[in-house]
């Protein structure tokens, strides 16, 4: 029998979550997947607001996860449009082609 | 809702509309209309002076809320006519020049405009999650801006680099939003701050990775060390006419929100934030230095040279008295006016599609362009800091800040790294007037608006550096009605 969740328990499993999205953006090597991996961040932060909000019996944190859906998929929308920019001077999805610019 | 809801954020209506305008009137412009161009940055013009106009006359000293989350006070009147004026600069600059370096020009004032209006929402609001929506409302337009020239393989590159970084570091600012909230169940500065009041002899670990993930979230947006990753790149790929609006604009925005939020809410945590910030702050003036010195592009150099100034702001922050906190104000307007007109002498330089980039391309300017060489010189000598330019007063007000508190090592360290800095700015000023040899650039004329733009800037670093008073004690009053 599984203890009942409390909400340290979910505030560890966003912890968690973000954490792997942040690993993915520093280990993966396809552009498409270190995207992917933001978007995990950001829903890991959704988890804890509606987490919290449980916890407190408010709707407030529900709301602003609406706000964070939203405003990642207008970044979706602008981090794709780069992207396929990008690919059609590179043709190559990795990130260690992208050298042009560096120090 | 009433009237004094909208009354508060008719700066930020005035600017979205232009950039409404711009766009409706580039989705029904003729193909072959040659100029539009100047119509778009006329509207941006009219839109940005209109919000300038109604805050100074119907806002200042004249401090309301709207919608519960935008705080109209001297300290918000302050940011949007800095935010601006930087705008109406931009636009004296880029009118005819992003023409000539193939810009849509139609995008680029409107995502400009948009990204001017997320500025101020961000200097302007007391409630987390709104700054969190006003930074992603000016980084997604300044990130199109970056890459907005699709046929340079740099500046496509750039911009996704600075959006894969701008937006890692956003999940991180909104994950120190979600801390926040858990600990006091709301996202609002004045109600954060009384439950950081209420424990701040005792925080709890939460507040504290809350405050450690803004000041993350912070410090990419500023670029500062270690997050500064994204600034030289973006600088160098983008268009000169977008780093000159990015370097100045990001900046004052993000550094307006800091500010805010760390001398309001997160005032009470000034012991736990001072001993970060400071270590970001000496990181950010050295490394910034010294791989400036390293930098044969100029772009690339000033881009790590803006990496220093957010150090000395920094230094500002901590040494936040009544004096640090104006310094900051102060400071902001120096860098601005400065890095534009910087920025604007790169961008009339650039030829068509070949950058007027590397060092050498400088050689013998002078015999060429003396006016040009004369307005470089006295913005690269007001960012190193120079008497009488308005850099130096600013970098004054900051040491002299940390001095009174007692910050004596960040103070040397200021002032140590602005001398090195210099080595970096005079390198490019002796390029121009005592290389024996010319580059064999064609250099392009300057246009009449262009000229208007650098003397405005150039007035404001020298007018500012002679006669500073004015605008300290007007920085002086902001930052008194609310701190």
């Amino acid at each position: 029998m599984l203890p009942e969740p409390t909400l340290n328990t979910y505030l560890a499993l966003s912890a968690v979550l973000f954490s792997i999205g942040t690993a993915g953006v520093f280990l993966r090597r396809n552009l498409i997947t270190i995207l992917l991996s933001v978007e995990v961040m950001l829903n890991a932060v959704n988890l804890t607001f509606v987490a919290v909000d449980r916890f407190l019996g408010t709707v407030d944190g529900q709301i602003i996860a609406f706000f964070v859906i939203t405003v990642a998929a207008a970044e979706a929308a602008v981090g794709l449009a780069i992207l396929i920019a990008l690919y059609r001077h590179r043709e190559t999805l990795s990130p260690d082609a992208f050298t042009t610019l560096k120090w | 809702m009433n009237m004094a809801d909208f009354s508060s954020i008719a700066p930020i209506l005035m600017v979205s509309l232009a950039a409404c305008a711009t766009m409706l009137a580039e989705a029904f412009r003729k193909q072959d209309d040659r100029a539009a161009g100047v119509w778009f940055g006329v509207f941006g013009l009219i839109g940005l002076a209109g919000a300038i106009v109604t805050s100074i006359f119907s806002h200042w000293n004249h401090s309301m809320l709207g919608f519960g989350v935008i705080s109209i006070d001297n300290f918000t009147v302050f940011f949007n006519v800095m935010l601006c004026a930087i705008g109406i600069l931009t636009i004296l600059l880029s009118i005819g020049n992003a023409e000539r370096d193939h810009l849509p020009s139609g995008e680029y004032y409107t995502l400009m405009l948009f990204a001017i209006a997320g500025m101020m929402m961000m200097a302007s609001t007391t409630d987390l999650l709104v700054i969190f929506i006003a930074l992603e409302v000016m980084s997604l337009g300044v990130y199109v801006m970056t890459a907005i020239k699709r046929s340079s393989a740099e500046g496509v590159e750039a911009g996704f680099k600075y959006f894969v970084l701008g937006a890692f570091s956003s999940a991180f600012f909104l994950y120190g939003i979600a801390m926040a909230h858990a600990v006091s169940g709301t996202t609002k500065l004045d109600e954060i701050g009384m439950r950081i009041a209420s424990s701040s002899l005792d925080p709890s670990i939460l507040l504290i990775l809350s405050m450690v993930l803004l000041i993350v979230g912070f410090a990419f947006k500023v670029g500062a060390v270690p997050f500064h990753m994204w600034v030289p790149d973006a600088y160098q790929g983008a268009p000169t006419l977008v780093t000159g609006f990015m370097s100045t604009g990001v900046k004052v925005a993000a550094m307006a929100a800091f500010v805010r939020v760390f001398l309001s809410a997160f005032e009470p945590l000034r012991i736990e934030w001072i001993p970060i910030l400071s270590v970001i702050a000496a990181l950010t003036m050295i490394l910034g230095t010294v791989v400036g010195v390293a930098q044969t592009s100029v772009k690339r150099m000033l881009a790590y040279s803006s990496v220093a100034h957010a150090g000395y702001l920094l230094v500002g922050l901590v040494a936040a008295s009544t004096a640090g906190k104006a310094a900051i104000l102060f400071y902001l307007v120096a860098y601005s006016v400065t890095n534009l007109g910087a920025f604007g002498v790169l961008a009339a330089l650039t030829s068509g599609d070949r950058p007027h980039d590397d060092v050498r391309d400088f050689a013998g300017m002078w015999k060429e362009r003396p006016g040009l060489s004369a307005l470089l010189t006295v913005f690269l000598l007001s960012l190193g800091g120079f008497p009488p330019m308005v850099g130096f007063i600013g970098k004054w007000y900051i040491f002299n800040a940390a001095i009174q508190e007692g910050m004596y090592t960040l103070a040397i360290l200021g002032v140590l790294t602005s001398v090195v800095s210099v080595f970096f700015y005079l390198r490019v000023v002796v390029m121009m007037y005592m290389s024996d040899e010319t580059a064999p650039e064609h250099r392009p004329a300057v246009s009449a608006v262009t000229t208007a733009g650098l003397l405005l800037a150039l007035i404001a670093v020298i007018y500012l550096g002679v006669l500073p008073g004015g605008l300290l004690s007007i920085a002086a009053d902001s930052v008194a009605s609310i701190f």
